[in-house]
C-alpha cells in the first residue's frame, strides 16, 4: 500500500529529537500542524509533551492566524506542514508583514528528489518562491547533520530578530516517499 | 434593505461589551470591526481589516495562551463561512475561556450585500455543534444577548458559538486604527507584555 520502505531507517532518525529540543529550548508552547509523513516523529513528541501543546488543523492557514493570537497572548509557536500546505497559507501569511510577529514554520518537501508522485511536483517546486513572494525567508536542511543548526538558526532569526522564516526539510533529507510494495 | 425585528448590529455589540472587565476582543475583518470600535476603543480589542477566514483561529491562539481571560471573537457571516473549519479545531481544542459570536445578516455587507450561504441553506450553529461546540445559540432578540453577554466572563464553561440575526443594514463605519502591528502590541502591553 502506501507505507514507507525505509519506516525502521525513519524511526531511527535522530534529527526529528533534535528539532524537538531546540523547540523546547526556544519556549515553543503551541505547535499547529497537519500531518506529514516526514513530520510524524516529531508530532509525537510534541504531542506527549506537557510543555507544548500539538493541535490539528484542518488546513495549514489557520496555523498562522493562530500563531498571532498565541504570540499577542505571549506564547510561541511554530507551523509544521507540508509543501502542499505552504499555498494554503498564502493570503493569511499577510499577517506576518501586518503585525510583524514572530513566524516560523517546519516544512517538509515534497515533489523533488526522487519523487514519485506527480501532483506533489507543482507545489513543491514553486514551495521556496511562494514563501519569499511572502516576505518569509526560507532556509533548507538536506542533511541529517545540519538540521539542529538550521532550526536553531530559523528560531533565533524568527523570535528574535522578528523575521518570518520557513526551514523546508529536504525530501533528500527525509527519504522519497516509496508507493512500491 | 432593514427588515422589521431584526436586530442592530451597534446595539448588539454594545450589549455584549458593555461589561467586558477584562475579556479580549477580537473582530472580523470590515463591518464587526467597525462595530467593536463603535463600542469604544480599548487596549485589548484585535481589529481585523484582513485575514478572512482567520478571526476564530487567531482567538483560539490567544485563548489558549490566556486561558483565564475571558476571549471573544465578533466576526461576520461571511468571514465565519470562510474559516469555518476553524470551528472543528476549536471542537477539538475546547477552549473553556472563548466565545465565538457571528453577526448574521445573511449577506456579504462591506461588499454589496451580495447573499450569503445563510440567507438560504448553511446552519452555522449546526455547525458548531456538529464540531463539538455543546454551548452553541441561534439568538434573534436583544433580551437573549444580554443574557448571553454575562456568560461571556465564565471562563469554564466555553467555547460557546452564538449566531445572532441582525439586519443587513449598511452603518456608518467607524475606523479603528489600521495598525497591526500598533493594534498587537497595545493588547500585548495590557497583559504586561513587552513588544517583542
Ligand atoms: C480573502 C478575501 N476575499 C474577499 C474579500 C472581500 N471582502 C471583504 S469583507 C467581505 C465580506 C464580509 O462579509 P461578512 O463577514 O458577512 O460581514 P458583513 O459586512 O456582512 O457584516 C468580503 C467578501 C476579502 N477581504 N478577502
Ligand atoms: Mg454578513
Amino acid at each position: 500500500m502506501h507505507a514507507r520502505a525505509d519506516t525502521a531507517a525513519e524511526q531511527a532518525a535522530s534529527w526529528p529529537n533534535e528539532i524537538f529540543a531546540v523547540l523546547q529550548r526556544f519556549e515553543v508552547r503551541q505547535v499547529p500542524y497537519v500531518p506529514d509523513a516526514g513530520h510524524s516523529q516529531l508530532i509525537a513528541r510534541v504531542l506527549a509533551s506537557p510543555g507544548m501543546r500539538g493541535i490539528p488543523l484542518t488546513t495549514e492557514e489557520e496555523g498562522v492566524a493562530l500563531l498571532v493570537g498565541a504570540f499577542a497572548g505571549g506564547q510561541r509557536g511554530v507551523l509544521l506542514m507540508q509543501s502542499s500546505g505552504v499555498g494554503n497559507c498564502i493570503n493569511m501569511l499577510s499577517l506576518t508583514q501586518v503585525f510583524r510577529f514572530p513566524f516560523l514554520t517546519l516544512v517538509t518537501m515534497r515533489g523533488e528528489w526522487g519523487e514519485f508522485n506527480p501532483w506533489q511536483v507543482p507545489m513543491g517546486s514553486s514551495t521556496q518562491a511562494a514563501f519569499e513572494l511572502c516576505g518569509v525567508r526560507v532556509l533548507r536542511a538536506s542533511h541529517p547533520a545540519e538540521v539542529r543548526e538550521v532550526v536553531e538558526a530559523a528560531a533565533a532569526q524568527a523570535y528574535n530578530a522578528c523575521t518570518p522564516t520557513a526551514v523546508l526539510l529536504s525530501q533528500r533529507l527525509i527519504g522519497a516517499k516509496e508507493f512500491t510494495k | 434593505m432593514s427588515k422589521a425585528n431584526l436586530l442592530d448590529r451597534r446595539r448588539v455589540v454594545s450589549a455584549l461589551l458593555a461589561d467586558r472587565k477584562e475579556a479580549l476582543v477580537v473582530g472580523g475583518l470590515g463591518a464587526a470591526t467597525y462595530d467593536i470600535a463603535a463600542a469604544g476603543d480599548h487596549a485589548r480589542n484585535l481589529y481585523l481589516w484582513g485575514a478572512m477566514g482567520g478571526a476564530v483561529m487567531i482567538g483560539l491562539g490567544l485563548a489558549l495562551a490566556q486561558p483565564q481571560l475571558p476571549v471573544v471573537i465578533i466576526t461576520g457571516d461571511g468571514e465565519m463561512l470562510m474559516g469555518m473549519g476553524g470551528l472543528a479545531t476549536v471542537g477539538l481544542q475546547k477552549p473553556a475561556n472563548l466565545s465565538i459570536i457571528v453577526l448574521d445578516n445573511e449577506c456579504y455587507g462591506e461588499t454589496g450585500g451580495q447573499m450569503s450561504h445563510t440567507a438560504a441553506s448553511t446552519d452555522l450553529v449546526g455547525i458548531a455543534r456538529a464540531c463539538g461546540i455543546q454551548n452553541v445559540h441561534a439568538i434573534s432578540t436583544l433580551g437573549e444577548v444580554e443574557a448571553f453577554a454575562k456568560t461571556l466572563q465564565d471562563v469554564a464553561a466555553g467555547p460557546r458559538f452564538a449566531s445572532v440575526k441582525i439586519d443587513s443594514a449598511n452603518l456608518e463605519r467607524v475606523l479603528s486604527s489600521r495598525d497591526g502591528n500598533f493594534i498587537l502590541n497595545r493588547l500585548r502591553g495590557s497583559l504586561g507584555l513587552n513588544p517583542m
